[in-house]
């Protein structure tokens, strides 16, 4: 072992398509690696909502922003003697490379731990990448490296189409595409160039129809090397890896091809002198033993945290061992712990993993997949059978209760919208094959017009077969156990065979048919294993089996989604652990591969299941001790574990804490508004209508402008503020037509502050950690908007209206757990918007800015204890000598077709949060991480709509008056050469020609863009094309002008004068 | 009397796996194992260590890619039977000309499917290798019930059927007891012809054709293959030969191969590989790593279930590294057995379970390993041994 003491990890910020959960996980599974081998951590990352950045896991926790000035401050800090850069994903390796051009490790004598920088750099540099699979005999598909269009264009006149357009140093393949004819060969050039920070992409042959298949590789410093598990790709060449259905281990390669890459891949970890994990991805041609190697990534990654959910292998806290000089057969195998870490996997299930897409939100994106990755999430299912496993993931998923046997209704009598979904990948591909085999199409069919192996395209074959017996057969015992051994759940069942899923249920019991669960051991069962990580299969063994100890049953959040993100997981993670302070032992459910929650040495037992009812009821059945199931914990899982607390209820389960009548009194419009009159406290003015002319009647008797929302929504999905009468047609007419099914709910909008409050209920007391003030005006999601903890404006006396109204909801709903409020303050009165009776996603950032242990509280408090028993007291607890800034982050530069205007429907994948001693200091922070990072000067290109233009005349004089220069569109411009007589350069709306405002921005010419939306629906196209060249060219870009206007005070306050501490240093006092 | 497709797989403890079955009609009867292998079944069928054995799958999903002409490691498929959760009723692979299902059948060998396996393997854990039948129900036993009600093994008649098959397992003679390197040998002295090499790099050329006489106790053709694909010419000789024949091919080195059995069983083998020792450059594989110890004078000891699987690992003791393995082995050598003073050391160990995974002398040019070198299926990472043993063979040709 090298004599370290202490090593600086870098984590990879915040959540955004191509980066999510998994490197929580990693850094996590690192930190525990760290502690385990005596080693002090010291850990950054901007992402609060992250287990890594708890306290108890790392050392020192330092919640910044990663850049390469405050990561040198953070290194003159603590002086770390290694820097282990490798578990942050590409944000992380990046950094590492820029410490280390900037001298920076150098300096301070920082060494590199694992695999070291010039191995980053042959991973990643396309060209050095080359030359090295050259230099060993691998084959690399024939490419060139271009820097501008005309050498673009020399290769493809050398090489034919399709091509492959990959650009340096981004993630999730961001910025890159296929070009299969010459007229769209130019703009995806371009858009690759001007995605990668160094102007560089690859243009590559395209391997398109060949099988494409991954290892997950491991080396330590003495060259030893593992393959820790290979996966193959449903999806043929051209999609990117993240946006592919996977399943593992490979399925259809014989032991030749699988040991061929497989000496391939160690090889190439060999070459690369990697020291840690690595996957390798290779196409390989189905009809022959050719293959190339397409990529490298020399870190842990997406795939190796799938891997290790998928095999049991933790391939993170191996390699942050091998990082500190550990070597593989030294180590033991933590799932065994009796056999060594120096051994391959052998799984005896098969594992599906199915990425989870943002188009529900999205109704206007792209959906084509290909080389950039689109999906914010994933699902994972182990099965004993391939038709099983990929059943109980598309189960998994939470599409709107989507399985196999859902089509699009607009398919029917339309076979091209099938085959258009099947030829071209989509997300729907999966559905769309399913509808085709429905039609009569062959396997060899669809084969052939999508390289979809045939092996794959049989076996949903064999699932369409049983749906057809299903159809026409009478349900016998017989029948089910056939249906469930290929993964139908009761509904699917029930659904085809026309009945009712009890009665599939009950059939099943009488003869006995229940869910074995097996474990996940590593070694397909070749060792005794003690890890307590199970999967539901029908078959004969059950190796679960309960302890007969008081536990309780911890609902997850399921995939990463818009709306319900990695907090969730922060949340169930926290709660498992409280549950297990608590002399309660833990059972977690949970289908997220990526998440800390799902690491089996997080809670007492995990099943990693789909979060359907059935499911969980299985689970909570197996978990039962003389017919009594344990409490189930669904505060903490999102939307996802709330809805299935009713359910789960009328089952006959029990759920602990808040009731399920509290969670429908807060749900349900009607009664939630007697309830609020019963308690005297005003909300803003509206109803629920099932009748479209209703709709119109209340809109008209509010007084526009009115927010209309269908029910029971999550993020704030399909919710608008509409102006007019005409406006609320369109609504009507595109979004959501009311009706007794699906009411909508008008409300009055009151553009007042908005104001959230978490608070912990035991049932009667009410503990409120802090108050958050949002930046943005009501009227933007709170998800995607800006925070402040503690409040900037709000009054003493609003304060106390803010508290008494809480406790007063708090014990009124009798919760016991935790709360979310949301107000708004707006003439003088307070309003409550909405009352989640449930964690919300500010709860970890409130956690790390106040030092509460919320989640831990609220789960004790589920179970009995009082506030007072934890040590206590009701009320608002005393705001500490800091500010904490949380700031969304949006991933909309990959979703091509999406618009980036902030609006009451959430678009952010993730947030990071920004802390100081001042507010200008953290919300500069905040900005800086969320990557609206300005220079000091530049220009600032406006383009503001009418109503707008007075509001934004102080906002533009403020960034002149920093050193701005100013670009405006023609009416802007006027306004600001008229009312403000500042010097303004014009810039040509779309319509006039090049170079216009999108010219502009693709070009690079605006450091920084405002705009705000008018309801007209010209601009709003034009606003649209410019904010998309924004999002694409990462021109920071604010669509409202309170977001704007902190800005410009925080540049100028702030002044880029930071205080770099702890988080727990900026709790204690002031900097 | 006519039989069904339902089957049993009973073993001597009781345990009784109803599923059903595919491949030949006969029953098959041996010790049950299990391999932990996810790729490589045919190889594995084709593996004459696994004679009198009936395999079990880990894997649930067995025969994905079918059956191809080259991917066999012997003349014919050896294993007493196969035991899968799944056996694929179609295949995808371009090398596919047939399927597991046929290829079973033509050689008379029975499978069974829908089984727990891992329950089934989890038996073999806990309780060791035992003996089994595996069997296909007659017509009046299956008459009439489905496969749900198979599977769960307890309608009365099923049940007593079954019984009768733990009975015939009972009297299965035991593994130790029979002699199956005769069967499995080369008929005749051979020489080995040109081969396809797979499809990876192909290995370093020896200069000067050394002369390999290999001692045939079941050889995977992969060891052939990595022989004459480094330029030897190979000399297979069916088991029996003695030192005198074996030096009758005039060999730079001798192999002793893998192949199926107790070891003490290959009486004939231990006694050339003894006169053998100190005249010719020896390698010894698997079966012939442990006829290796027994002709040193050490013993050999059941393991409680064996390594059977691609991913073991072992140590090197001498390099220090770490090796993922192929392996596919019910004994051991006793590592406390090896005589002080034969200049024979154990040199590599099993990492899982410390059991010796090699033997080498201190002077003479003899080592062994129980792994298999030449894989197929499983990790082509010690391929190097070959180069090893040629190296031996080369440095003894010069002196």
């Amino acid at each position: 072992m090298p004599d370290l003491s202490s090593v600086l990890i870098v984590g990879s910020g915040p959540i955004v398509i191509g980066q999510a959960a998994e490197f929580d996980y990693a850094g996590t599974q690192a930190c525990k690696a760290m502690r385990e081998e005596g080693v002090r951590s010291i850990l950054i990352n901007s992402n609060p909502a992250t287990i890594m950045t708890d306290e108890d896991i790392a050392d020192r926790v330092y919640i910044e922003p990663l850049t390469v000035p405050l990561i040198e401050r953070v290194i003159a800090r603590e002086r770390p003697d290694g820097l282990l850069a490798s578990m942050g994903g590409q944000t992380g390796l990046n950094l590492a490379v820029d410490l280390a051009d900037a001298g920076i490790l150098d300096k301070y004598g920082v060494r590199v731990l694992g695999t070291p920088i010039e191995a980053v750099r042959d991973g990643e540099d396309r060209e050095r990448f080359r030359a090295l699979m050259q230099r060993i005999g691998e084959p690399v598909p024939q490419s060139r490296i271009v820097t501008s269009l005309p050498e673009a264009w020399d290769f493809a006149q050398t090489c034919g189409f399709p091509l492959i357009i990959r650009p340096a140093y981004t993630l999730g393949g961001s910025g890159g595409g296929v070009a299969y004819h010459e007229d769209e060969f130019e703009a995806v050039v371009s858009l690759g160039l001007q995605t990668s920070p160094i102007r560089q992409v690859l243009i590559e042959r395209s391997l398109i129809g060949w099988k494409e298949v991954e290892y997950e590789v491991m080396r330590d410093g003495a060259d030893n090397c593992i393959t820790v598990c290979n996966m193959e790709n449903f999806d043929p060449m051209g999609v990117h890896t993240g946006d592919s259905i996977v399943f593992a281990p490979s399925q259809t390669l014989s032991d030749k091809e699988y040991q061929m890459l497989r000496s391939a891949s160690l090889k190439i970890i060999r070459a690369l002198g990697v020291e840690g994990g690595c996957n390798i991805q290779f196409g390989l041609d189905p009809n022959s033993f050719d293959y190339f190697v397409i990529e490298v990534n020399p870190r842990v990654s997406r795939s190796s945290a799938l891997a290790s959910k998928a095999t049991g292998y933790p391939i993170a806290r191996i390699a942050a061992k091998i990082a500190l000089g550990r070597r593989l057969d030294d180590l033991r195998n933590p799932i065994t712990q009796t056999t060594s870490a120096a051994f391959e996997p052998a799984l005896d299930y098969v594992v599906t993993k199915i990425p989870r897409w943002p188009f529900d939100k999205f109704a206007r994106a792209d959906r084509r997949l290909g080389t950039q990755m689109k999906a914010t999430g994933e699902v994972m299912a182990i099965e004993r059978t391939l038709e099983a496993s990929l059943n109980k993931a598309v189960r998994g998923m939470e599409n709107g209760g989507r399985t196999l046997l859902w089509e699009d209704p607009e398919w029917a009598g339309n076979e091209s919208a099938i085959w258009w979904r099947i030829e071209h990948a989509h997300d729907e591909r999966l559905w769309a094959v399913m509808a085709a085999l429905r039609r009569g199409a062959t396997p060899d069919d669809i084969n052939r017009r999508s390289g979809i192996d045939r092996f794959f395209l049989d076996k949903m074959a064999n699932i369409l077969a049983t749906e057809r017996r299903l159809l026409a057969e009478p349900l016998t015992p017989d029948l089910v156990w056939h249906a469930k051994r290929q993964g139908f759940s009761d509904a699917m069942i029930a659904s085809l065979g026309d009945t009712l899923p009890e009665r599939v249920r009950e059939l099943r019991e009488s003869a006995g048919m229940r869910p074995t669960f097996k474990m996940v051991d590593t070694c397909a069962a070749e060792f005794d294993a003690a890890t307590p990580y199970f999967w539901s299969t029908y078959e004969s063994e059950n190796e679960a089996v309960t302890s007969g100890e008081p536990a309780a049953v911890v609902l997850g959040s399921g995939p990463i989604r818009i709306g319900q993100g990695i907090e969730f997981d922060y949340c169930s993670v926290h709660s498992a652990w409280a549950l297990e302070n608590a002399g309660r032992e833990s059972v977690l459910i949970n289908s997220n591969p990526e998440t800390v929650s799902t690491d089996f040495d997080t809670s007492t037992r995990l099943y990693f299941e789909a979060l359907d009812e059935e499911n969980v009821a299985e689970v909570l059945r197996n978990e039962s001790t003389n017919g009594s199931a344990p409490p189930i914990v669904a505060q903490f899982g999102g939307q996802t574990a709330i809805n299935l607390a009713g359910p789960l209820y009328n089952a006959g389960f029990q759920i602990a804490g808040s009731g399920v009548a509290a969670i429908d009194e807060a749900e349900n419009r009607d009664k939630f508004d007697r309830f609020l009159e019963r308690l005297g406290i005003l909300r803003p003015p509206g109803a629920t209508v099932t009748r479209i002319r209703d709709a119109l009647d209340v809109a008209d008797s509010l007084g526009y402008p009115v927010v209309a929302r269908p029910s029971y929504v999550l993020g704030g999905r399909a919710m608008q503020v509409v102006d007019d009468r005409a406006e609320l047609e369109s609504y009507i007419e595109k979004v959501t037509q009311p009706s007794p099914e699906h009411p909508v709910l008008i409300d009055k909008y009151l553009q007042g502050r908005e104001v959230e409050v978490d608070a912990i209920c035991d049932g009667r007391d009410s503990l409120i950690p802090g108050i958050m003030e949002h930046i943005e005006r009501a009227g933007v999601h709170s998800g995607d908007s800006f925070a402040v903890y503690p409040p900037v404006s709000v009054t003493p006396d609003e304060e106390a209206v803010l508290l008494d109204y809480t406790q007063r909801i708090c014990a009124g709903l009798r919760v016991r757990g935790l709360v979310n409020i949301q107000y708004v303050l707006f003439g003088g009165q307070v309003y409550v918007l909405e009352v989640n009776p449930r964690a919300s996603r500010t709860v970890p950032f409130l956690s790390k800015a106040t030092g509460v242990p919320m989640v831990k509280l609220a789960t004790r408090v589920m179970f009995d204890a009082t506030l007072a028993d934890l040590g206590y007291e009701p009320g608002l607890v005393p705001s500490r000598p800091l500010f904490a800034v949380k700031a969304p982050v949006f991933s909309t530069g990959k979703l091509s077709g999406v618009d980036t205007y902030l609006g009451p429907e959430m678009k952010s994948t993730g947030e990071v949060m920004g802390v100081d001693a001042t507010f200008p200091a953290a919300l500069h922070k905040a900005m800086i991480a969320s990557g609206i990072d300005v220079p000091a000067s530049g220009d600032l290109l406006v383009s503001i709509a009418d109503r707008d233009k007075s509001e934004a005349a102080p906002i533009v004089a403020d960034f002149a008056d920093l050193g701005f220069g100013l670009l405006a569109t023609d009416g802007t411009a006027d306004y600001i050469e008229t009312h403000l007589e500042l010097p303004v350069r014009r810039v040509g709306k779309m319509r006039s020609g090049s170079p216009n405002v999108e010219d502009f921005i693709r070009e690079g010419r605006a450091a920084l863009v405002i705009n705000t939306l008018t309801g007209r629906r010209e601009a709003i196209q034009d606003g649209h094309y410019m904010r998309r060249a924004a999002a694409e060219t990462r021109t920071p870009c604010l669509t409202s002008l309170d977001t704007a206007q902190a800005l410009a005070a925080a540049l100028r306050e702030a002044r880029g004068e930071f205080a770099v501490q702890t988080i727990d240093e900026y709790r204690a006092a002031p900097a | 009397m006519p039989v069904s497709d339902h089957a049993v797989l009973a073993l001597e403890t009781g345990d009784t796996f109803f599923g059903f079955a595919f491949g030949a009609e006969a029953p098959g009867a041996g010790e049950v194992v299990f391999n932990t292998s996810m790729t490589g079944y045919q190889e594995i069928s084709t593996d004459a260590s696994y004679r009198g054995q009936i395999v079990v799958m880990t894997y649930p999903l067995i025969d994905n890619y079918g059956v191809n002409p080259d991917d066999v490691e012997s003349r014919r498929p050896w294993i007493a039977g196969l035991a899968v959760r799944e056996l694929a009723p179609t295949h995808s692979n371009w090398r596919q000309q047939s399927d597991m299902q046929s290829f079973l059948a033509q050689h008379g060998i029975p499978g069974i499917q829908g089984i727990d396996t891992r329950a089934l393997t989890r038996t073999l854990r806990i309780k060791g290798h035992k003996r089994g039948v595996l069997r296909r129900a007659p017509a009046a036993v299956a008459n009439g019930l489905d496969p749900f009600t198979w599977i769960r093994g307890q309608a009365p008649s099923a049940k007593a059927w079954a019984a009768e098959q733990v009975q015939a397992a009972r009297r299965v003679l035991p593994y130790s007891e029979q002699r199956y390197v005769a069967e499995v040998t080369t008929p005749d002295r051979q020489v080995a012809g040109p081969v396809r090499w797979a499809p990876w790099p192909t290995p370093p050329q020896r200069a000067g054709s050394p002369r390999i006489a290999l001692l045939d106790v079941g050889v995977k053709t992969n060891i052939v293959r990595s022989l004459v694909s480094r330029g030897c010419h190979v000399d297979v000789l069916p088991y029996g030969a003695s030192v005198h024949e074996v030096e009758g091919t005039d060999p730079d080195g001798v192999l002793v191969c893998n192949g199926p059995g107790d070891p003490e069983q290959a009486d004939q083998a231990i006694e050339t590989v003894r006169d053998l020792i100190g005249r010719r450059p020896l390698m010894g594989v698997c079966l012939g790593h442990q006829i290796l110890g027994l002709a040193i004078g050490a013993t050999t000891s059941r393991l409680p279930y064996g390594h059977r699987g691609a991913n073991q690992p072992i140590k090197d003791l001498d390099t220090g590294r770490a090796h993922i393995t192929s392996q596919n082995h019910g004994f051991q050598v006793d590592a406390a057995s090896i005589p002080p003073g034969s200049g024979f050391r154990v040199s590599h160990v099993n990492l899982n379970d410390g059991s010796v995974e090699g033997l080498a002398h201190d002077s003479l040019p003899v080592f062994s390993v129980q792994y298999h070198p030449e894989a197929s299926p499983g990790p082509q990472d010690n391929q190097y041994l070959f180069d090893r043993f040629l190296d031996l063979v080369d440095d003894n040709r010069r002196s």
